[in-house]
Order: C-alpha cells, then structure tokens, then sequence
C-alpha cells in the first residue's frame, strides 16, 4: 500500500488548513451559498436530502485496518454511527454537520486519508480492479499506475474546472473488473511483444444521461508518456469540452461530436508539444512508488491446502461461501475473500462503526492488515491463506459478512436513490430489498448463477444500471414512482449498454417482474450459459412477451 | 483605481480594459488600454500606432491561437472569466507561457476570486484583477495555499517526482 512520505503528508495538511478557512469564510457571511459550492464539492461535501454528506476518498479502493478504524471513529463521533461503500469505491458519511468537517479532514489526514475531489468538476478518484496485484488472471499489476495518476491528478492547477465531473479508471487483468469501459478514460495495462508495458487508451465512455462505451485512441503508448498524455487529452477535452449545457458537457459528447479518429488526432497534436518533457515518468519514480506495492510476505505453500478443501466437502454452508466469496490467487496457498455487504434488508454498502471495527480486525488477523473496496459494494480481503479460510468465514457469519451471494443475484449495486439522494427520482434501497427477499433460496440463486443486477434512483446512474446484466431505473411519472427495466448490461470486457425491456413498473411490480425474468432465462438456458449469454442468443423478445403477457 | 494584486503584491492598477463591443472611436492615444480580441483583430494597424500601452483581453471562449503572431505587440494579455467555473482559461494561460513564451503580464479578469488564485498561478497568470467586491489584500493570502504540488505546470515545470529528496 502506498505510505506518504513528507510531502504528501504536508499537501493533505495543507488542504485541511485551506477547507478550515474557506469554511469559516463561508459561516462568517464571506462567502456566499454560490462561491462555497465549488469549494465544498471540490472537499467530497454535498448538500443532500436531510443533511450535508462527506464522500472520502479511498484511492483506487485500498484502505488499511488503521484507516477503517479511522472511519469508525468518525461515524460514531460525527454521524449516525454508519458508512456507505460507494461504486466508485469510496465512502459517504450521510449525516455530519458542515460545522464539523474541517474537523473530519484533519482525523482522516491523521491517516494520510482526505476528500480531495471526490464530486466537482474535476479528476475524481481513480478506480482498478479489487483483485489488483493477487488475482490469478493479472497480467500487470495496476495499483503503481493508480498511485502516480492519483498524484498527477490531485490539485491539477489546469483541470480544476473541468466543463464536468472526469473519471479516469485502470485494470490489469484478462477480465475487467473496473469497468474500464463506462469511464471518461479506461486504461488497460498491457505488454508489447517485446514485454514492455504501455497502455490501451479508451476515452468517452459514461453511464448517466447517455450512456456510451468508451473508444480506443490509442493503442499502445509506452508508461513513459502516460502523465503527457493524460495531460494533453484533458487539454483539449477543457478547451473544447461543451459547457453551455451540463448534460452535453462530459468528454462522451465531444468525442461523439468529433469521432473518435478527430478527437485522437487533436490530442496527438497537442501532446506533440510536450512527449519526451519534464513530465515524462521515470524509471526511478517507477520503482519508488512500486516499491510500496511489493508483496507481502506470503508463506510458500505448494498447491490448495488439503485441510481447506475437506472442510469444504464436509460443510455445505462453508463450501457455498467457498464458491462465492472466495476468489483465485495468484499464490499458491491464499486466496482473496469478498465480505458481502448486501444481506438482506441492509443497504447495499452501508457498515456500522461497530463492522468497521471487526472489519479492520478481520483484515490484521488473516490479511496483512488491508482490505479493498469493490465497485459493487463489497469489501475484499486480498491475502487470506486457505488454511485460514473457515476461521475467518466464521468471524464474518458472526459479523453479519459471510452472505455467500458475490456476483449472484442479491449482490445488487445500489445507490442510496430517493432514501437519501436530493436528485433521486424514486427509491431503491427498498427496490433492492424485495428483490433479495423474493430471491430468498440460496441453492435457487447459486444456480441461476452469475448476474449483474444494479439500481439507480435516477438517470444519473450511480448505480450503474445500463451496464448491470439487469438494469432498474428509477423514474417519475406524475409525481409517482416507476422503475424501468433494461436487460443485456455488461461492464466488463467487451462492455454493452442494456436495452430496456419496455414501459415501466409499480415498485409493488418489481419482483414479480424480476421472477419472469429469470424464469425466461432458467426456461431457456443451454447447461454451460449465464444469463447474459442466454439474453445474447435469444434476444429480448421471450423476456417481454412474458413480463407484459401477465400484466394484461 | 483599481487595485491589482500583480507579482504576489497589491498595486494600482494604471490600464483601462475595454468593453467587448469597443470601437476605435475616441479612443485616447496614450493611455493604457487593454483591448477585446474583435477590436485587435480588425483594427490592429491603428492599435500599433497609438502611443499609449498595449494588452488585449480573450474570452473564455477565444483561442490564444489567434494571438500567437502578435504577441510581441501586447504588454498584458487579459483572460476573462465569466464566471468562476469556466475553467478554459486555465489551459490558455499555460498555452501562452509554456507554448508561445510569452514574457509579458497574464492577468485574469472577471470572475476571479480568493480560491482560484493559487492554481491560476500555477498556469502562469502573474496578475489578478479580483471581482470588484473583494479584498485584495486578503487574497494574497491564497497564494501560498499549498507548500508543495505534485504535477508539472507553468510556475514549476518539473514535477514532484523529478524534485523529491
Ligand atoms: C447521494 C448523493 C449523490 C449525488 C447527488 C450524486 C450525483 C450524481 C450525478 C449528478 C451524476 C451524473 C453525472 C453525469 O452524468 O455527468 C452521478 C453519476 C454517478 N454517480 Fe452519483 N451521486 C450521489 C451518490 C452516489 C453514490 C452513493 C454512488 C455510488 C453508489 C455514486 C456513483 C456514481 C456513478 C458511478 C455515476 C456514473 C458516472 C458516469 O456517468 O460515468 N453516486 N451522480
Ligand atoms: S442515481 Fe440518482 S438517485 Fe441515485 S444516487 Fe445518483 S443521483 Fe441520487
């Protein structure tokens, strides 16, 4: 994990100062409502439905136990006592006073841990792939990558009024979990035949208004020229991103407008002027911040622990959770776990401080004392060893973690929607929850298999529902609340926008709904298909003759 | 007079910014005016025989492109916001430092408020005409904001990683 040193350190410092005194300015009358809001959304602080709410930064989603003890003391101290783990891999405090987030910042930069564009028009945090560094499909490990962008990117003085909100994600693996896709740029870490690394370029992609996957611009550019090049593709989209508009104004839209090709062509021209410049990478800034991402010190085990593997065959519970919240490592002897956070009736992502702490001891028990943050809302402890694994499913089920339901049905990525969000335009905590109810049979939902089933409030989509293999939309139809369904999502490789189903549903619909919908998969099924390959070869068709037959 | 913090100081400020739709019509011969980009554009023969001084100001939504050639005429290049958010100039200012070389004073006009100064600095502006209803002498203050920054710009063109200990 990357560690500050004195300077990182200091610019944290520095910021909480700055946000300490822009806030008294701001109480004090100095500031009006309108010249606070830049301020404050640049600080990852919003003003919600009942309260101002604080979005932290967690850096391409890893965080240490000393950290989540952090974050637990704040809940309690400054908030209702619990966190939400958001889809981009940081975390929200729904309730603190404005009063006391000069305070807040100055606890978290204790833990080298701030706000630092977290909303704004600006880089946001940059997201990767959970696994990175121990999954057993790598090819490059992204997490070095993530820490020089994320300095690069923090208080970029050119690109701190974007014409709009700027995501920037990275993945390393043959799958992608990062969703690389549906960002404003995904990078993908690869080699070239000679070994050298470099990345695939893909820019213009995003969820929300118009959803749109991202096109490649470049094919392979070598690591030297990453911050360049990232330089120059901000340039212009600043320049001539649209900003008379704010729904036209992400770098989707002026790469629409000018096709990818003219687009590609444009931040060719501008990084002509500075490739091979002072900002060119080093191999010796390489190394240093790779150096904080060496592996830990794994013991040698030779092939899967024995004693874990009969603890499986003995114990159905224990091997259900195997099947799903364990996942491959690249050593032999350890695997990754996802602790679920989606039981039934939580919302989705939400930890109590009380869960934060076991978390934290979770993670300096059986994991080198670090856990990431995934995209879907869970969290993950990279480095257990097998030999540990039924110790620690045992610590989860008493914690309220060991839900073995990663990647199935009741893993629902959910934003916290009208419960919460002023934008929101419907509920879907509660959406989330019939569904987890309706899905009750756990042998039921390991055999439907792997599915993305992700719920957004509103069109803004932080829920991701254009690319959950099953989308639900939030939408408002003379002041009541609907929710539209969309099928054929994927945000992984080859990643797709859904198509929607047709007109939309009562909330009271909705899980009836989801049961055709599965039915027509189960129905339709060949032995070796997931639902999206089922969606894929029969189309949208038999899905909407039987969800609308029955409501006629 | 308009006070103008230039060069981390507050000064008065001596030159005489015209508005967009200005003409060449009574224009006095020997102040210091500093001109819209329409006005330059058309006009810029009898701009040069003036005596007084010369700078020119862009929108946010001007190229400094369109200066490049005739930057050894102005003295200040002026980058106007038109409010606080349009972040575009950002990228003109370092343009004109970092591509054109451009000596002369970059001073941000309209918009311009205490939180945006340190970064404005950052992308080589050496002057800030503040919004009329701010204290300069308390801006000043935000120009030192931060003890260190990570990424290369126009005040510090190697960055952190070139320069750590
Ligand atoms: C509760 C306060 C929140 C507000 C006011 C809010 C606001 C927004 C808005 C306005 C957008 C649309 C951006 C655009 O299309 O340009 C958006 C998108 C998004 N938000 Fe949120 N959001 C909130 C909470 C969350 C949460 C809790 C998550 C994670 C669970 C999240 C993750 C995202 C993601 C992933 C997108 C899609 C971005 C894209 O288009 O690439 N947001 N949000
Ligand atoms: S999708 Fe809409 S309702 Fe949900 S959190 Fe985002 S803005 Fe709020």
């Amino acid at each position: 994990m990357y560690i500050y040193d004195e300077y990182d350190q200091q610019i944290v410092e520095d910021r909480v100062k700055q946000f300490r005194d822009q806030t008294r300015r701001f109480l004090a009358g100095e500031l009006s409502e309108s010249e606070f809001l830049p301020l404050r959304l640049q600080n990852g602080l919003y003003v919600q439905r009942y309260a101002p709410m604080l979005r932290v930064a967690i850096p391409y989603g890893l965080i240490s136990a000393r950290q989540v003890r952090k974050l637990a003391l704040i809940a309690r101290q400054y908030d209702k006592g619990y966190v939400h783990f958001s889809t981009r891999q940081n975390v929200q405090f729904n309730w603190p006073a404005l009063e006391d987030v000069p305070d807040i910042l100055a606890h978290l930069a204790e833990v080298q841990m701030h706000a630092i564009q977290t909303s704004g028009n600006c880089i946001r945090n940059t997201t990767t792939d959970q696994f990175a560094g121990v999954a057993a499909d790598e090819l490059v490990d992204p997490r070095p990558w993530c820490e020089i962008i994320r300095q690069w990117s923090t208080f970029h003085p050119e690109f701190a009024f974007l014409p709009r909100k700027f995501k920037i994600a990275v993945n390393g693996a043959v799958a992608d979990r990062a969703a690389i896709g549906v960002h404003d740029i995904g990078l993908n870490v690869v080699r070239n035949e000679a070994g050298e690394i470099g990345f695939r370029v893909l820019v213009g992609g995003g969820l929300g208004r118009t959803p749109i996957v991202g096109s490649q611009i470049c094919e392979f550019l070598p690591w030297q020229h990453l911050l360049t090049y990232l330089d120059a593709i901000l340039r212009v989209y600043n320049r001539y991103g649209r900003r008379d508009n704010k729904y036209k104004a992400r770098i989707k839209i002026l790469v629409k407008a000018l096709t990818p090709e003219v687009f590609a062509e444009k931040v060719a021209a501008e990084w002509a002027h500075t490739k091979d410049g002072p900002a060119t990478l080093t191999q010796q800034e390489l190394d240093r911040v790779a150096g904080h991402f060496s592996a830990p010190a794994y013991q040698p085990f030779s092939g899967d622990d024995a004693d874990y593997l009969a603890k499986r065959e003995a114990e159905k519970g224990f091997n259900n959770w195997a099947m799903r919240n364990v996942h491959a490592h690249k050593v032999p002897g350890y695997a990754a776990v996802t602790l679920s956070l989606k039981p039934t009736a939580v919302a989705p992502g939400d930890a109590d401080d009380k869960q934060l702490e076991a978390i934290a001891d979770l993670a300096d028990q059986f994991s080198f004392g670090e856990l990431r943050v995934t995209h879907q809302q869970n969290l993950v402890l990279a480095d257990v060893r097998q030999s540990d694994l039924y110790a620690l499913w045992q610590a989860c089920r008493k914690h309220g973690f060991a839900t073995p339901n990663i990647g199935l049905l009741t893993d629902i990525i959910c934003c916290p929607g009208g419960d919460f969000c002023a934008l929101a335009n419907a509920k879907s905590i509660p959406i989330a929850e019939a569904i987890q109810r309706t899905f009750d049979d756990l042998d039921y939902l390991h055999d439907i298999g792997d599915l993305d089933l992700n719920i957004s409030g509103c069109m803004n989509a932080c829920g991701h529902h254009h690319v959950g293999h099953i989308g639900v939309l939030g939408v408002d139809k003379k002041g009541q609340e609907f929710y539209q369904v969309s099928i054929g999502g994927n945000s992984g490789r080859d990643a797709s926008i859904g198509q929607i189903l047709g007109p939309s549903f009562s909330a009271e619909d909705m899980p009836s709904v989801m049961t055709k919908v599965i039915d027509v998969y189960i129905e339709n099924r060949t032995p070796e298909e997931q639902f999206l390959d089922t969606f894929k070869r029969i189309g949208m068709a038999p899905f909407k003759e039987r969800v609308y037959a029955a409501a006629n | 007079m308009q006070r103008l913090i230039k060069n981390g100081e507050v000064v008065n400020d001596s030159w005489h910014l015209l508005d967009k739709d200005a003409t060449l019509d009574g224009l006095p011969n020997s102040d210091s005016i500093i001109v819209p980009l329409a006005l330059w554009l058309e006009h810029s023969h009898a701009l040069k025989a003036r005596d007084g001084g010369l700078g020119v100001w862009l929108d946010s939504d001007e190229e400094v492109e369109s200066i490049a050639d005739d930057l050894s005429q102005f003295q200040v290049v002026a980058l106007n916001f038109p409010v606080f958010s349009d972040g575009r100039n950002y990228s003109n200012a370092r343009l004109l430092r970092d591509r054109y070389q451009y000596q002369g004073e970059v001073r941000a006009i309209g918009d311009v408020l205490r939180d945006q100064l340190f970064f404005m600095q950052r992308c080589g502006f050496d002057a800030f005409d503040l919004r009329a209803d701010r204290n300069a002498d308390e801006a000043l203050e935000s120009l030192k904001d931060f003890s260190n920054t990570y990424q290369a710009a126009t005040d510090q063109p190697l960055p952190l990683f070139r320069r750590r200990a």
